[in-house]
């Protein structure tokens, strides 16, 4: 099917149109917004002690998620690819389970558990532990919404490589840190590093559920997107989109490093695949499929 | 019944899974549930049935629907053009597209607002005309289009990839025009790409907070989204209500995606047949 040479150009326009008002508009806009009033301006909304302490706190949830996301990402697909055990359906589809819900429902299930009408709550009061409205809260948090990002990118390359090579290993006598280090690792570095980059996307603007349970102490519990609120909330438009433009950075470099590790990816497939029969290519296919289920 | 297997890490392995899955899912979940089962049905129904939050969950409904729907139009349009044209800027048009993945959804929700409100760079054009192109539906729908895109247009895009042109060239041989090799060769194809996308885009619509928030000016009865409602009565300590909402949108969002979950693993057993032959 060769459509006429006008008929392309009017799709490419539409689509380039529809990318320019939804995606490339606003980020300009922010752009705009946040160098509105100067450069002084923009520095000081960035410097602002509030903005700053948002700032170590948003790295600091997303550095915790990230590597524990990490730590339970490569033990449960090792666990539901090497092994078949009763429950494995079960707990694969459990893991998936905070795609279906909203990040302010996820808030709500900690708010429950250790917020005022929790029956552990006056234990936690008297060891003075804070979890919601407090740090731990919004780590919880973070670490629910992106839960299922790494075990999703590591199964189906897993599953791909098969039991064999791990197998035989064993056999002669290799550990199990030798087996993992020697022969999984290298095979699923592309598939770790793209599920860490969709991880940390997640866990540097998650909104919804850590808004539930921060309580928006302003320089205690504020992450850069909550702080972005309160800014914009009180007219502040400038520093709001000032601050805005920090993480746009962050988007920026996350969809670069995305793009190398995708373009890394695909080169390892197909030195592993396409040489092979068409087995091979079959299964690259159904890694294909499998990986429509990545967000 | 354990595994046989010969690899080692099988107690490591799922000593740290269930650790993990117990901590943030299970036991969240759990108390969740225990809180929610001791209100009792009456409640329940009273809370969940309150007119203004049935309000909500019909504008969550509505505007993700439309989004979606939207959504599947310009996101087979954007895999459509990636992929089968080649043009200068393509590569940084495709990279854009996962944008909404990246940007947090506050920055993508405070910068839509102004962008389509009253005196906005585009929202000026529709106000002049008589369009309220934010805090409406109208604006709960351009964030969740915003929001929702990636997720139809990476459905697609695999999958006109792997088209086999061979087909098209057959049916042109033949004497098909385009829009017939459209309609009848390339279209039956994308059926359930589309499907994917459009349940992955409807369902996070659904949920959706930080970019709808903004540019829904939340009007009682008139532009208040179901998330919205929780937030609500959190503050107001009506943590009752706030659990039967919740309980609401996850039946919602649960049917949508194990509906769809239901009808992709059959589809894939079907092209693993079609392979073997």
């Amino acid at each position: 099917m060769k459509e006429s040479k006008n008929l392309q150009r009017i799709l490419i326009f539409l689509a380039g149109a529809f990318l320019f008002f939804m995606l490339i508009l606003p980020l300009i806009l922010i752009i705009a917004e946040a160098l509105a009033k100067g450069w002084s301006a923009y520095i000081k909304a960035l410097t602002e002690p509030f903005a700053i302490k948002a700032f170590w706190l948003t790295i600091e949830a997303t550095l915790l998620a990230v590597g524990l996301n990490i730590i339970f990402g490569i033990a449960s697909a090792w666990l539901l690819t090497k092994f078949d055990f009763r429950g494995k359906t079960f707990l694969g589809s459990m893991i998936d389970l905070p795609f279906a819900i909203s990040p302010v429902v996820a808030g709500l299930f900690f708010i429950m558990l250790f917020g005022r009408m929790s029956p552990i709550y006056t234990t936690l009061q008297e060891y003075h532990i804070a979890v919601v409205f407090a740090v731990p809260g919004i780590i919880l948090a973070t670490m629910f919404v992106t839960f299922p990002f790494i075990t999703r990118e590591l199964i189906p390359v897993m599953e791909n490589q098969g039991r064999e090579i791990e197998e035989a290993a064993a056999t002669m006598g290799a550990n199990g840190w030798t087996v993992f280090r020697r022969i999984t690792l290298p095979n699923i570095k592309w598939a770790l590093s793209y599920g860490i980059i969709l991880c940390t996307a997640r866990a540097l603007g998650e909104f919804g559920a850590v808004s539930v349970v921060s309580g928006h102490i302003r320089g205690k519990t504020n992450t850069l997107p909550l702080h972005i609120e309160i800014l914009y909330n009180e007219y502040n438009f400038t520093a709001a989109f000032a601050v805005s433009s920090v993480l746009v950075i962050m988007a920026v470099i996350i969809l670069i490093l995305r793009n190398v590790i995708e373009a890394g990816g695909i080169s390892a497939f197909k030195k592993n695949f396409y040489d092979e029969n068409l087995q091979g290519q079959k299964k690259f296919l159904k890694i294909k499929f499998s990986k429509r289920f990545k967000f | 019944m354990t595994s046989k297997s010969v690899i080692p890490g099988y107690h490591l392995s799922l000593g740290i899974t269930m650790f993990f899955v117990s901590l943030f899912l299970f036991i969240p979940l759990a108390s969740f549930l225990l809180f929610a089962s001791g209100m009792g049905i009456e409640k329940f129904i009273k809370a969940a049935t309150d007119y203004r939050n049935v309000h909500a969950y019909a504008v969550s409904f509505s505007c993700a629907f439309i989004a979606a729907l939207i959504n599947c139009v310009f996101g087979l349009l954007l895999a459509w053009v990636l992929t089968r044209y080649d043009f200068p800027g393509r590569r940084i048009m495709d990279a854009l597209i996962d944008l909404p993945f990246a940007l947090p959804t506050a920055v993508a929700g405070i910068a839509l607002t102004t962008l389509y409100a009253e005196n906005g760079w585009v929202g000026q054009f529709f106000y002049a005309i008589g369009i309220p192109s934010a805090f409406s539906a109208m604006g709960i729908t351009i964030a969740l289009i915003f929001v929702g895109i990636p997720f139809v247009a990476r459905s697609i895009q695999p999958v006109l990839r792997d088209l086999d042109p061979q087909l098209e060239e057959a049916a042109n041989v033949f004497g098909a025009d385009n829009w017939t090799i459209f309609r009848r060769i390339i279209f039956p194809e994308l059926v359930s790409p589309l499907l994917t996308g459009f349940a992955l885009a409807f369902s996070r619509g659904i949920g959706e907070y930080g970019s709808v928030v903004f540019i829904a000016g939340n009007m009682p009865y008139e532009t208040e989204i179901a998330p919205l409602m929780i937030m609500t009565k959190l503050e107001q300590f009506d943590y009752q209500s706030a659990a039967a909402i919740a309980i609401v949108m996850m039946v919602l969002s649960l049917t949508i995606l194990l509906g769809i979950h239901g009808y992709q693993s059959r589809r894939l057993k079907n092209i693993g047949a079609g392979f073997n032959n």
